[in-house]
């Protein structure tokens, strides 16, 4: 097992056994910002050598996935899980957006293995956060009534996430990989650290999530687990689709098999205010996320280079 | 020592909510506000403050009693039903009735 992920049992355990031990706040939120200005300035580096015009298909087809996961997730939530209305578009919009912590460490498990994949991808990742959170407010609310769209696009688009990204992007863009060369012992170097400790807040938090897991019950858990697998195959399939490589057709399917729980929680609270937020939380939080840490990553990997292998 | 009397709101709230309650309260006719980062526990589940969805913030606000009652109404009529929210009140001494 990786060390970073040794790093998330560590927070798990420590959690599950009410350890006094807690990261401060302002420390999570330091290296969360450190994470996603990372992932947006490698991306954006690669931009620059790119022609957008290329990228276009790729990051239409990834929004339309992103629309069509939540669809997918509705329907098994409301019927099988017997979920009301709201809250079944609520966890569903978690599903089709994208959880940036997961992504880190697929790709610190492919830079740890020398697999390369398209560095570009951090702008798929961006194309991925906001399609869901549009189509769960649209279930929930019916396309008509009364949602605020202005108000709720600028809180969604300022979100810290998106700034972040959008920002590193544009700044690894403009900057060029030389000029960004003095910065970039805190982004690159120290990346993975960052990560460990990230990784270490996140076990503590999803342990906390274990209380709810037992209120809520089975089918949270096993939404949990089979609808990033069926997340999966569609993201894996997409990449392929979409001429990838493995390591791409790997991060694209860990990206349709993660669930969002920063931008996707942060909207819904005002968009969606009745939702209840625990129901969400514990299923990708409590869940998915740690399922795809320790299990999902090295079974992505493995879906990619069987259907790398087919298509190929 | 001369004190007027004026009214202290104290808001316990999500901190997912502060741009929504400050816009709120200047419309109310609050003068100013402050913000401090909080965290507890009550019917809603702890509040850790770990991570965003779990943070908390304590909003004071020091006002006329008319202005405070205008507040609390309108904090309860659009938050209490779905957001975990406390709201209470006291009457305080300020020098410089002017500032509130």
């Amino acid at each position: 097992m990786d060390p970073i992920v040794l790093f998330f049992v560590l927070g798990l355990v420590a959690g599950l056994a009410r350890s006094d031990l807690r990261l401060p706040g302002p420390i999570y939120e330091f290296l969360s910002v450190i994470l996603l200005l990372a992932i947006g300035l490698k991306g954006g580096v690669e931009l620059a050598q790119q022609s957008l015009a290329a990228l276009l298909p790729q990051m239409i087809a990834v929004v339309i996935m992103g629309s069509l996961l939540p669809l997918a997730a509705y329907p098994v939530l409301r019927f099988a899980g017997r979920l009301s209305r709201v809250d079944s578009a609520a966890i569903a919009a978690h599903y089709g957006s994208v959880s940036v912590g997961t992504y880190a460490v697929a790709v610190a498990w492919l830079v740890s293995r020398d697999i390369s994949y398209e560095e570009h991808m951090p702008l798929l990742l961006v194309m991925l956060e906001v399609p869901a959170i549009v189509v769960g407010i649209m279930l929930a609310r019916g396309a008509a009534a009364g949602t605020d769209w202005k108000r709720l696009g600028h809180e969604v688009f300022l979100g810290k996430s998106i700034v972040l990204l959008i920002g590193g992007l544009l700044i690894g863009w403009a900057a060029g990989p030389e000029a960004l060369e003095p910065v970039s012992n805190l982004f690159f170097g120290l990346f993975h650290g960052v990560l460990a400790l990230f990784l270490l807040e996140m076990g503590l938090v999803a342990a906390g999530q274990v209380g709810s897991l037992r209120r809520h019950g089975l089918f949270l858990v096993a939404f949990g687990v089979l609808f990033p697998l069926f997340g999966a195959v569609v993201g894996g399939v997409l990449g392929l689709l979409l001429g990838l490589s493995p390591g791409g057709i790997m991060l694209l399917a860990t990206l349709a098999a993660s669930a969002s729980y920063i931008a996707v929680p942060a909207a819904l609270r005002l968009a969606l205010p009745e939702a209840n937020p625990t129901l969400s939380l514990t299923a990708s939080l409590g869940v998915t996320f740690p399922f795809n840490i320790l299990v999902g990553i090295p079974l992505y990997m493995r879906l990619a280079e069987s259907l790398h292998s087919i298509g190929g | 020592m001369h004190t007027e009397a004026r009214t202290l709101i104290t808001i316990v709230t999500e901190a997912a909510l502060e741009r929504r309650i400050t816009d709120d309260l200047k419309r109310l006719g609050a003068h100013g506000y402050t913000i401090s980062e909080a965290r507890g526990e009550g019917s809603r589940g702890v509040r850790s403050a770990g991570w965003e969805a779990t943070s908390n913030i304590r909003v004071e606000v020091i006002c006329d009693a008319a202005t405070a009652e205008a507040i609390a109404m309108h904090l309860r009529a659009h938050y209490y039903d779905h957001y975990a929210m406390i709201l209470f009140m006291s009457e305080v001494g300020v020098l410089r009735p002017e500032k509130f």
